[in-house]
């Protein structure tokens, strides 16, 4: 991680009250500059992204969140450009690609646009995205699809669907008229019916890509304008349709043919236009997406490559953002009990008697506490934390706001070691977490590794080698570095970045209403599900 | 309300006390003598049990009063060995009796077994303790437990459980680690405080992917 994932960290930060506020996620780390990024693709643990420009950039990471600069695809076609046949049809210019692996075959679609709208869009054909594998080679196959500059259609900008059933389509589009559909052959990458026309599923958009879901197909494009910088109006908006040819609605049933889509992803925080959806499902429920940026507020304005989690409600996908530093309570899914240092806690505001209830109830206060008169809770021995002097207020007497617990008032008297557990959520000094990444710690898509640590100590959460939890000042150790997923259901996935002695993945688990404990991820249990919320 | 019911069971404990010598109660009617073998069931919930009259205690679940209250009324033993049902002991200047039971639910009521005594039900601590006959080391279990309310639990001596606030009985409440039940006997033993209202307790073996064992041979003679 950089300097801007440190800055995060400073003394000024932590010292705001992080948990009042959510500040805007952070793009990724490293040389990030792309545009029209394709889907980011997986092979053997490395993660690849392409973009528009010269010979069509890549950009490559060893772990998703640290990428650099990767030459282009094109420098191993003969001439370092598409073949003739595409500069026939189009131009030479190399925009907005998109790649899917078939079988053993990866195709990349790409536009070659010359003044718009005349255009195409071309395939090439490789084994592998590793630049140093023997493999990697490149062969030109022609156009698929392209535009002649008079009918209502702009070919660049390609999306690729391998479906459910096997078929396999291809959307693209940008302005100039319609996002059209045609199918092609997984075998060659072309055109299956090239003479049959193609579909129109939406209107005056771009960076067209279709998923699917539950039954559903979903056609996500980009609105508004690019290649602006901070005056872009990109955003990315969404439909779908029980067929793969359409009709695509949006929420509101307009057909994206006449202009329709739900808003997907809008300018936020520190960026500007967002645009160029791309799926990373990365298995066991977790789903990402990844889109560039018009603008990075942060990087002077440039456009960037960020990956997302991917959430989804009600039948519609919903852009998710990695986790900011702040405090949090971490509460089991399973339970709706959160994680604590093992420790005597201290209620609120100090012990105080229980209020009677209103005139009539028959509820009546007891006395307070006192020595020699047992009571069910009397006060433990610790730091004052009685209640505000006076008289105690009466049933709907208000008092006094009440200070958040300090934990420098009610750690003094915690064991030096103590292990985690899981208890009512009582908004005590034990139950706050500071996650925070950790600099120069690397990542996974789309975030940093964090520590957890309760707030105001160095205690922080940690995996033991006998698969359990624990808490110790924090070292950097690997056991101490947490990969944060949300989920698709927009809970957290909680996992250490190794386990002492063991080559498996674990996650924070629920085991009991009380116990906390590191787990398999079961993506089909509420088990290793945790929400995080403001304490 | 869980406080306010604990004033109540007071009050109801304290007023009771003199009916409560005056006339024998119907024993519990999910509770009985041990017939034949016991194994875990279906669910992996253990039946069979040695159960100590209450102790009186402060009845406070705090972490400090839970670790007072077990300094009061601390385990009688036998150190080595199981007690027999019947078997008498003294604990803080009361007079208790050990007592072999089945329970039929999945769970062991205390508030029926101390009440069917005319034994206090609030402000007490239940010794309880039971075997497993494991026919080959087993590691990567976990002991799972409810109680109502405070409880600890030992295995084989060992402590793996300590629940100190107030709760109810709440199936794999408490855990504990991961644990290795030896072949050959395995002993549980807990302490149940209770501060009033309800009291109950339930226990489970989980395996290595954190589901139920049943079949393991629950026994409560010496081997």
């Amino acid at each position: 991680m950089g300097k801007r994932a440190a800055e995060l960290l400073t003394p000024v930060f932590l010292a705001a009250g992080l948990a009042a506020w959510v500040v805007p996620a952070h793009a990724l780390d490293g040389d990030i500059a792309i545009h029209d990024p394709s889907t980011v693709m997986v092979e053997n643990g490395r993660y690849y992204a392409y973009g528009t420009g010269a010979g069509l950039p890549a950009l490559v990471s060893d772990d998703g969140w640290t990428w650099r600069r990767a030459g282009n695809l094109m420098s191993s076609l003969p001439g370092g450009k598409a073949g003739a046949a595409v500069l026939a049809r189009g131009g030479e210019n190399t925009w907005a690609p998109d790649v899917i692996r078939v079988g053993e075959k990866v195709f990349v679609y790409y536009s070659a646009p010359a003044t718009q709208p005349r255009s195409a869009i071309g395939l090439m054909v490789g084994r592998t995205l590793d630049p140093e594998s023997p493999d990697y080679k490149w062969e030109d196959a022609g156009p698929v699809v392209w535009s002649d500059g008079v009918e209502d259609l702009n070919a660049i900008d390609p999306g690729v669907l391998m479906g459910p059933d096997g078929r396999m389509w291809l959307v693209y589009g940008s302005y100039f008229g319609y996002i059209k559909l045609v199918e092609l052959d997984p075998r060659t990458g072309l055109r299956r019916y090239p003479d049959r026309a193609p579909f129109n599923v939406a209107i005056n958009s771009e960076a067209a890509i279709l998923i699917h879901r539950d039954g559903w197909y979903y056609l996500l494009v980009t609105h508004g304008s690019c290649c602006q910088g901070a005056n872009s109006t990109y955003n990315i908006r969404m439909g779908r349709s029980r067929k793969v040819t359409g009709p695509y609605l949006d929420n509101m049933g307009v057909d994206m043919v006449e202009g329709g889509g739900k808003l997907f992803a809008a300018s936020r925080g520190r960026h500007v236009g967002p645009g160029h959806f791309g799926l990373l499902d990365l298995g066991d429920g977790v789903e990402k997406f990844s889109l560039h940026y018009e603008a990075d507020l942060d990087r002077g304005g440039i456009s960037v490559l960020d990956i997302r989690p991917l959430l989804w409600r009600d039948g519609w996908p919903v852009a998710g953002d990695n986790l900011v530093a702040g405090t949090f309570t971490l509460e089991s899914a399973r339970t709706g009990t959160v994680l604590e240092l093992a420790v005597q806690g201290h209620p609120v505001g100090g012990f105080r008697q229980r209020r009677g209830g209103p005139p009539g109830s028959g509820i009546v206060a007891s006395a307070p506490p006192s020595a020699g008169s047992p009571s069910t809770n009397p006060p433990p021995s610790g730091p004052p934390q009685g209640p505000p002097p006076g008289p105690p207020p009466g049933f709907n007497q208000p008092g006094p706001p009440i200070p958040d617990q300090d934990p420098a008032q009610v750690a003094m008297n915690w064991p030096a070691n103590a292990d985690v557990r899981l208890a009512p959520a009582m908004l005590q000094a034990q139950q706050k977490w500071v996650i925070a990444p950790v600099a120069n710690a690397g990542g996974y898509p789309g975030a940093p590794y964090y520590r957890i640590t309760i707030a105001g100590t160095e205690r922080s959460l940690t995996a033991t080698n006998e698969r359990e939890l624990t808490t110790r000042s924090f070292t950097g150790a690997a056991e101490q570095l947490w990969r944060i997923d949300q989920l698709t259901d927009g809970t957290w996935r909680l996992m250490p970045k190794i386990v002492p002695g063991s080559s498996e993945a674990w996650a924070l688990s629920a085991v009991g209403s009380s116990m906390p404990t590191l787990a398999r991820f079961d993506p089909a249990s509420d088990r290793q599900r945790w929400k995080l919320g403001a304490p | 309300m869980k406080v306010l019911l604990t004033s109540l069971a007071l009050s109801f404990a304290s007023a009771s006390v003199p009916s409560q010598e005056a006339a024998p109660r119907p024993a519990a009617a999910t509770l009985s003598a041990p017939k034949g073998a016991s194994q875990s069931d279906a669910r992996g919930f253990i039946h069979r049990w040695l159960i100590l009259e209450p102790v009186p205690v402060a009845g406070r679940l705090t972490e400090p009063a839970v670790r007072e209250a077990l300094e009061k009324a601390p385990h009688p033993g036998p150190a080595n060995g199981l007690p027999r049902n019947g078997d008498e002991a003294t604990i803080a200047g009361t007079s208790v009796r050990w007592h072999a039971l089945d329970t039929s639910n999945y769970n062991v009521n205390l508030y029926h077994f101390a009440w069917s005594l005319s034994k206090p039900t609030s402000n007490a601590l239940f010794w309880v303790i039971t075997t497993i006959d494991s026919p080959r080391e087993i590691q990567d279990v976990r002991l799972a437990i409810g109680s109502n309310a405070a409880s600890r639990w030992w295995l084989n001596d060992q402590p793996v459980i300590a629940l100190n606030d107030d709760r109810q009985a709440v199936i794999d409440d408490g855990v504990s680690k991961r644990l290795t039940l030896k072949q050959g006997r395995n002993v549980i033993r807990a302490a149940i405080i209770n501060g009033g209202g309800a009291t109950d307790f339930c226990a489970r073996f989980l395996d290595s992917n954190d589901k139920p064992i049943p079949g393991l041979t629950v026994s409560l003679s010496s081997p």
